[in-house]
């Protein structure tokens, strides 16, 4: 068995697009009208065609449309790419494919169509529970907008998640307190709930540097803002699966597993990182960012992807302590040694699980409660 | 080139001033305007020519120029120009070069007066004999006073200043006058070129072409190219290779003759083969009695060099070798730490030497340093009768072998503007000073303090900077040795001591310091997963206490399949900026607090 087994693999698609910037965003997200379908179409086929080949023979475990907001997308489109796709793998008989959707009403409309195309789990930006937190997101919905969206997709889908970011400014934790109950009464089955973090290149990190973003909670507030949200959520049975992950059990986000547990995923469109495990080797993969780049790139020369590095047995070992340490199942000792050809140090493990930071079950390494809240630290002390 | 001048042709001098008052301004308009360099070849400074003298405008060896200059009396001189540093720290520099010459020119800024400095190196030149001829620049500026910095020359310095010529070096304003009192004013140097060799060492360095080059003012004699020279102090004996003067490159020479200025090689293998005053003479037929030469420098200041990079140390080896060979005055020896590992304990003039070496050190040589809080040198008296030098605090035996403790004391000169005389006194007093004396002059105070050189080598002259809004001046001298009530402070990181955070600091002020550096810690020292306690403590008692408590939250929130290069090199940025902390016990101190700890703010 390749080690990318462990993980499983996956499909990423980007879309690009959105109907206005967020300010806290730093995702390849850019706005644009005059979108052609019909040539992101043809670009996407040509491009799963091309992973296709390379990964014959696969069983696809899960799909998922992200963005930018893949809910601008027409449904004829989603249904064309999930209809290549099909033909293209082996499908695992639980696929999951994801799309995600922004709580406007003019996505909403077109809920019926991606079900019809395939589409099984729906993954919300609603972001705030309240009116006023929404347009300092720069959100263009309201809270009423996206409750009612969240219906209509509840009626079309199974699973449908949703996205909120907290640790907002001026909020206090017992705002936050309130606000998080009345998400846990909306939730069904997974939310994902994302302390605000100020990224480089977005408006709010600009504002930030100038010294003009004010109200941010200082760290010991984040902090307790995050060990409350992991007591509230496990209690109310929507234990955190991940740092910022909620689900009854069984309704994790499969894809997103296999990110952090170090499984192999095609990443299409521009600006997707890919991990693909060929030839007994690892290799990242990555697109140019500029959407219409990856455009012509693709129709000129058949090939989106701008990079394709090996990664070493170090490197391999360093992702899937960072990412595996973020589940609540944490990763498997042996499975890293075997990958990057060292055990992780046994005197820093004792040392972590002295002052509280990690336990042990059998091979399994995990991060505790008051660990995941300092989990960067935590994977400094251990990485190689 | 034409060989020895004409005794009476032949004028020496140096350039006495205040930092920035313009000395390195007015020697390059001397050089310009006597065209002693093409105006295509002068750049600013001309004679710093280290990349440190030239970045903070500050003259760190003395160096020469030979000027010719065609006087109104239709004969042509040689001036020999030393160009002096102005910095306490090279005060010996300063002493030896007046030796060499026998006038000066005092350069005061004409809007800013007599500062401390320029005291110090006038008395030095007055001590030295010299003539000395007040100029006045700056008086291009709109606030330049020439009429009240005249005064204050003669009330302050005592020297008579009706004289004073007024120039401004910037835009060369005056230059022809000046030229002209060097050679009217200033006195001919003496000598007899028929009497055996006698000629004073002035300096040496390291060429990388040339190998060692030595510096010389001839007294007696002719010295020639191809002669068979003696070293009186040292005995060695070279053939000469090569006679130059400087112009300010080298240009070859035949022979130098009384009160002439030059530079020789002859096959020496380092600067620590020559020494600094020493006399130079035929090997045979030499002169009988020696120049009475000059006290070696003292390094006064030490701390600890380490390398960041423990794999660095045959590196920082090296190069502190290579450092040694063109700095006398810059001492080493091997120092194991506790917390740095293996490392040197350096020995400096003063501060801006300390600095100046661990900049070369880190810029000339690529290494990553890390230098340890600057103490000074302690007299430790025995039971036994016995006196060790301390060098180091962590050296500090145990107390019930040590009778008493003597520390370096200074006698600080501080001019400063009324308004911030209180300031200033209250600096002084905070560091233990005692008062020795306060004048006026106009509306400048001027304060001596008697002061534990121990308080001053930190942060002293910043402290001075900063509560006078840099218009106080300050110089000072080393007068000798005194008891006081010493100890030892360590400090204690999570229980474990810091050796190289060890200080020795006067009994009665030990709860403040180790109070203000213990905040101090906790400011530098990032928190960890754990709470940390910091200490300072005065044997096993402990007299001050911080806790750095623990880090409660860095956690990513969003990690996804895109996100994983990215947040990768991330982590991995900060290991390796891990990598170079230093660890003890599991606390990671990051290199700039072991100095920056010991920074009062107040
Ligand atoms: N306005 C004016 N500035 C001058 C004059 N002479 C020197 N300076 C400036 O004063 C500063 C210090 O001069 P410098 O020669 O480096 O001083 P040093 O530290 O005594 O060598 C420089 O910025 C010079 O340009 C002058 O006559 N007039
Ligand atoms: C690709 S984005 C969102 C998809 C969709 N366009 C939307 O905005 O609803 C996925 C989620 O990441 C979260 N997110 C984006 N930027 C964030 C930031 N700077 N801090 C915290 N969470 C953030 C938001 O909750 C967002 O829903
Ligand atoms: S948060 Fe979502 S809608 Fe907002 S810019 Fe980012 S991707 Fe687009
Ligand atoms: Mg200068």
């Amino acid at each position: 068995m390749e080690d990318w087994q462990h993980g499983g693999f996956g499909l990423y698609l980007h879309w690009p697009f959105c109907a206005s910037k967020c300010p806290y965003c730093d995702f390849n997200s850019h706005v644009a009208t005059d979108i052609d379908q019909n040539r992101w179409n043809r670009a996407y086929l040509s491009e799963i065609d091309r992973i296709g080949q390379q990964t014959q023979g696969r069983v696809l475990n899960t799909v998922f449309f992200g963005g930018g907001t893949p809910s601008l997308m027409d449904p004829e489109l989603v249904h064309s790419i999930l209809e290549r796709i099909r033909s293209t793998w082996r499908l695992a008989n639980d696929l999951e494919i994801t799309l995600e959707a922004n709580p406007g009403s003019v996505e909403a409309g077109r809920f019926r169509g991606y079900s019809d195309a395939g589409v099984n789990r729906i993954s919300m930006g609603v972001q705030a529970l309240n009116d006023a937190d929404l347009r300092r997101l720069g959100r263009l919905h309201t809270v009423a907008e996206a409750r009612s969206a969240f219906d209509i997709a509840r009626s079309v889908f199974d699973r449908v998640n949703f996205d909120l970011i907290y640790a907002r400014q001026d909020q206090t934790l017992a705002a936050w307190k309130a606000e998080l109950a009345e998400a846990l009464a909306m939730a069904i089955d997974h939310f994902s709930l994302y302390q605000l973090t100020i990224e480089d290149g977005t408006a709010f990190g600009a504002r930030h540097a100038a010294g003009r973003l004010r109200g941010l909670p200082e760290d010991d507030l984040s902090a307790d803002m995050y060990l409350i949200t992991q007591d509230i959520c496990e209690s109310a049975g929507l234990p955190a699966y991940e740092v910022s992950n909620h689900a009854r059990a069984g309704f994790e986000s499969r894809h997103n597993l296999i990110y952090w547990r170090a499984g192999d995923y095609a990443g299409i469109g521009p600006g997707a990182h890919g991990r693909l495990t060929l030839g007994g080797k690892r290799w990242a993969t990555d697109t140019p960012k500029s959407p219409l780049g990856w455009l012509a790139q693709v129709e000129k020369t058949g090939n989106g992807e701008s990079l394709r590095d090996q990664i070493d047995p170090r490197g391999r070992a360093i992702e899937y302590l960072m990412m595996g340490l973020r589940l609540r199942e944490g990763l498997d000792m042996d499975r890293y040694a075997d990958l990057g050809g060292t055990a992780l140090d046994p005197e820093i493990l004792a040392q972590l699980h002295d002052i509280g930071m990690t336990e042990t079950e059998g091979h399994h390494l995990r991060a505790t409660r008051n660990g995941r809240a300092v989990l960067n630290a935590v994977i400094r002390e251990l990485m190689p | 080139m034409r060989p020895m001048t004409q005794l009476d042709l032949i004028r020496n001098f140096s350039i006495v001033a205040h930092i920035d008052h313009g000395k390195s301004t007015l020697a390059d308009r001397l050089i310009q305007s006597t065209g002693t360099v093409a105006d295509r070849d002068m750049k600013a400074q001309m004679l710093d020519s280290m990349d440190i003298e030239r970045e903070r405008g500050i003259t760190i060896k003395a160096n020469t120029v030979r000027i010719e200059y065609p006087a109104k009396d239709g004969k042509t001189y040689v001036l020999n120009l030393i160009d002096t540093p102005g910095h306490v720290d090279f005060a010996y520099e300063v002493s030896r070069s007046m030796r060499a010459v026998e006038g000066s020119l005092l350069v005061v800024d004409a809007s800013q007066g007599v500062e401390a400095q320029t005291l110090a190196n006038v008395y030095q030149a007055i001590d030295a004999g010299h003539e000395i001829v007040p100029v006045l620049n700056k008086i291009d500026l709109p606030a330049a006073e020439p009429d009240r910095v005249k005064e204050q020359i003669e009330d302050v310095i005592g020297i008579d200043a009706s004289g004073a010529i007024p120039i401004s070096a910037k835009s060369g304003l005056g230059i022809p006058d000046v030229l002209e009192a060097i050679v009217t004013r200033l006195p001919a140097p003496k000598g007899d070129r028929d009497a055996p060799l006698k000629a004073m060492l002035v300096d040496s360095w390291y060429d990388s072409y040339l190998g060692v080059v030595v510096m010389i003012r001839v007294m007696d004699g002719v010295v020639r190219k191809g002669d068979r020279i003696k070293m009186m102090q040292t005995g060695a004996v070279y053939g000469i290779d090569k006679l130059a003067v400087l112009k300010p490159q080298m240009v070859d020479i035949a022979e130098l003759g009384p009160g002439e200025i030059g530079v020789l090689t002859a096959s020496i293998k380092q600067v620590r083969d020559t020494r600094v005053g020493d006399t130079v003479t035929h090997e045979r037929k030499g002169c009988a009695a020696p120049l009475p030469g000059f006290k070696p420098a003292q390094p006064v200041v030490f701390c600890g060099l380490f390398p960041v990079d423990a794999n660095d140390f045959e590196a920082l080896r090296d190069a502190i070798e290579k450092l040694t060979l063109n700095d006398a005055s810059f001492s080493s020896e091997m120092e194991t730490s506790a917390a740095l590992g293996f490392g040197f304990r350096c020995g400096f003039l003063g501060l801006l030497h300390l600095e100046v070496i661990r900049d070369r050190l880190e810029r000339e040589y690529d290494l990553d340093l890390i230098t340890t809080a600057p103490s000074v040198v302690f007299h430790l008296h025995m039971r036994d009768g016995e006196v060790r030098e301390l060098h180091n605090p962590a050296d500090m035996p145990d107390l019930t072998y040590v009778d008493h403790i003597e520390e370096p004391r200074i006698k600080a000169t501080i001019m400063v503007p009324d308004a911030y005389l209180g300031d200033v006194l209250k600096l002084c007093q905070d560091r233990r000073g005692i008062q020795m004396d306060l004048t006026y002059a106009g509306s400048r105070a001027m304060v001596v303090y008697d002061l534990p050189l121990a308080e001053v080598v930190f942060d002293f002259y910043d402290r001075l900077k900063s509560v006078t809004k840099g218009y106080a001046s300050f110089d000072y001298q080393i007068m000798g040795y005194r008891e006081d009530f010493l100890v030892k402070m360590s400090i204690l990181v999570n229980d474990e001591p810091v050796d190289a955070l060890s200080t020795m600091v006067h009994r009665d002020r030990a709860e403040a310091r180790g109070r203000a550096m213990v905040e101090k810690l906790k400011e530098l020292i990032p928190r960890h997963m754990f709470k940390i306690p910091i200490q300072a403590a005065i044997g096993a008692r402990v007299i001050a206490r911080e806790t750095l408590s623990a880090m409660r939250k860095d956690v990513t929130a969003k990690c996804y399949g895109g996100d994983a290069t990215r947040k990768k090199k991330l982590l991995e940025k900060q290991k390796a900026g891990k990598k170079k902390m230093r660890q003890f016990g599991k606390v990671e101190i990051p290199q700039t607090a072991f100095i920056n700890a010991l920074k009062m703010d107040g």
